[in-house]
């Protein structure tokens, strides 16, 4: 056996596979508005955004090591963007969603210029800090509605499109649109030479730096862009509830802890632990959320457990048992043998 | 003397921010760990003594002999039982667990005891107050404010001159040679954490007979314990009481110019610090 016989490589067979897979998975889920039922139709919309939440916070928190608790500043603040510009700004709902996402990002510049001087843990409660001055800042906002908060404009859901059937097929194609974008953004950044910078980060912060890498910079680029898109995903939310209030749009229920379980349940430092994470979430979700506060429990007595025996989460489990992989970030060494094997 | 009334209130008021802070920068002066939970704990503090009144029919303030030694017992198992396993080099363990217990936590009270606001009633203590050169001050925000004093000079006494203190500088200096001289660091870090939640307990009693409080309300209170740490500098606990104060004043001023600002004002406060000073007014350990 010679070392041509040995070939470098990236993409595996069960990768090959699961793209196709997916590919399916995803048409069929664009004809969805044709034979879907109302209530799924919803299920599925709010499904893609978790997705999207999941993966961008994992993105910061499993790779960039920025574990954050204040994600919700920028969900509420995407949404009330999302209310301001087609409130006032007279701007068409869709094009506003992307404006929400560049003055995310405008906004997370300074934020970040901030809290960046807080390590660590202290980290993770001044995004928490950040989140609520938001919160408490739009609560003042009077035309915005102020502590109670304010709906959408009839004549504004209106111009999205014809009928009802019309805007929530429109809306449900923007959720998925948004939840496969950020997947294939995460996916295809990781890939790239910013995104082995970042992999080199997680995987030993001062190797990375001894070799050159600019870790402030290359997190103070994650952070701003997950901010961005986070503050975009926010938007959709709320312009599927068509009412924003600060208590709903600053949330760490909603945004942040449930985020988290589905992250730490799925496989944190993963692509693929967010989707499995969020598929599990729903599933309880839909057979325990008649219990109500005792779900929440068993929900994060799960992540305590996880946390504690399997850090990697369900995938990694998955992933070490059956050396799987959906989206290839890394390269290996194959042998003839496991090619025939494979 | 409206302004001088507001910085003297919040000053007192303070003091019950530095009782919210003091176990969590001890905790974090002992072995690096930030608790997400402990807004929480001290919630779950005030609705221990919330029972104890109430079943024992006993003065909230004579309820601490119980709920001191109860949540000291629960720090040491939670400590000995959960978190000792999360310590290590990797910072995530720690932070989810303990967010996890703070959902559990939140939503066993809200199960337990719903999601009305409670109050503790203290009888006459809570109205009684004094007059001190014009000034009316409640008996309660004063004593609160001296407890606070007298926790911090005790905790402080006790590291540096007691073995046990001996021991939690040198598990913080470094575990494994103090683990080498005989000391088991994990039963050590148990009876930090117990220590800490015994501040919690008078924390949280404190902020039951203050005000009402529900289920929800522990994740502000970790962000104001928080806050006091920050500002006054990691590690140093009489620095931590100044940054209390220094959050109560900017509470009562801002609520003074506009009742809707008293929180933002505190958070305004802090950031202004962090933009100003990262390390905090008087910092003794790097964080």
């Amino acid at each position: 056996m010679n070392l041509d016989s040995y070939t470098v490589t990236r993409g595996s067979k069960s990768a090959k596979i699961a793209a196709i897979l997916g590919l399916i998975v995803i048409v069929i889920l664009i004809t969805a508005p044709w034979w879907a039922g109302r209530a799924d139709m919803r299920l599925l919309g709010e499904l893609f955004l978790y997705l999207a939440l999941a993966s961008l916070w994992n993105l910061m928190a499993g790779y960039a090591g920025l574990v954050s608790v204040g994600q919700q500043a920028y969900v509420g603040f995407g949404g009330y963007m999302l209310f301001a510009l087609t409130i006032f700004g007279g701007v068409n709902p869709v094009f506003a969603i992307a404006l929400a996402g560049l003055l995310g990002a405008a906004i997370a510049v300074p934020v970040a210029a901030l809290i960046f001087r807080l390590r660590g843990a202290y980290f993770a409660i001044g995004t928490w800090v950040m989140a609520e001055v938001f919160r408490l800042s739009f609560a003042q906002v009077g035309a915005l509605g102020g502590g109670s908060g304010t709906s959408l404009p009839v004549g504004i859901v209106r111009s999205m499109a014809d009928g009802r059937s019309a805007r929530e097929a429109l809306s449900y194609w923007l959720a998925l649109g948004v939840a496969t974008l950020v997947v294939a953004a995460v996916y295809l950044f990781l890939r790239s030479r910013k995104g082995l910078a970042l992999t080199a980060i997680r995987d030993n912060e001062l190797a990375a730096g001894s070799l050159g890498i600019d870790i402030f910079r290359t997190k103070f680029l994650v952070y701003i862009v997950t901010c961005a898109m986070t503050a975009m995903v926010g938007a959709l939310i709320f312009l599927q509830k068509l009412r924003i209030s600060p208590d709903a749009a600053f949330s760490v229920n909603d945004w942040t802890a449930f985020v988290i379980f589905i992250v730490v349940i799925g496989g944190i430092g993963t692509i693929e632990g967010p989707i499995i994470g969020t598929l599990i979430f729903f599933a309880l979700r839909e057979t325990l959320a008649d219990l109500g506060t005792i779900y929440l429990m068993v929900l994060g007595l799960v992540a305590i457990v996880i946390m504690l025996k399997a850090p990697k989460g369900i995938w990694g489990l998955i992933k070490d048992r059956m050396n799987l992989q959906i989206f290839p970030l890394g390269y290996r060494v194959e042998t003839p043998d496991e090619n025939k094997g494979a | 003397m409206e302004w001088l009334n507001a910085v003297v209130q919040g000053t007192l008021l303070g003091g019950l921010y530095a009782l919210f802070a003091a176990g969590l920068s001890l905790i974090f002066g002992v072995m690096r760990l930030v608790n997400i939970a402990h807004g929480d704990l001290i919630v779950m503090a005030a609705y221990l003594g919330l029972t104890a009144t109430v079943v024992l029919g006993i003065h909230p303030l004579v309820a601490l002999i119980v709920v001191i030694p109860a949540m000291a017992g629960i720090g040491y198992v939670l400590q000995r039982g959960i978190l000792n396993r999360t310590l290590g080099d990797d910072l995530l363990p720690p932070l989810l667990v303990t967010f996890g217990l703070s959902v559990i936590i939140q939503n066993a009270l809200l199960e337990g005891y719903t999601a009305d606001p409670q109050k503790m009633n203290a009888g006459a203590l809570e109205t009684a107050s004094l007059s001190v050169g014009g000034l009316s001050l409640g008996i309660l925000p004063v004593l609160t404010f001296a407890v606070a004093v007298a926790v911090i000079a005790g905790l402080q006494w006790m590291f540096y001159h007691t073995a046990l203190g001996r021991a939690f500088r040198a598990v913080s200096d470094n575990q494994d040679i103090a683990q080498l001289m005989g000391l088991n660091k994990r039963h050590i870090f148990g009876l930090a954490m117990a220590l800490a939640l015994a501040v919690t307990a008078i924390a949280g009693i404190f902020l039951g007979i203050r005000t009402s409080f529900d289920p929800s309300i522990g994740g502000g209170r970790l962000i104001f314990g928080f806050e006091a740490v920050i500002i006054g500098g990691l590690g140093n606990l009489w620095g931590t009481l100044a940054g209390g104060v220094i959050l109560g004043v900017a509470q009562t001023v801002g609520a003074k110019i506009d009742p809707g600002w008293q929180v933002l004002s505190g958070h305004i406060a802090f950031l202004l610090i962090l933009a100003v000073r990262p390390q905090g007014l008087f910092p003794r350990v790097s964080g």
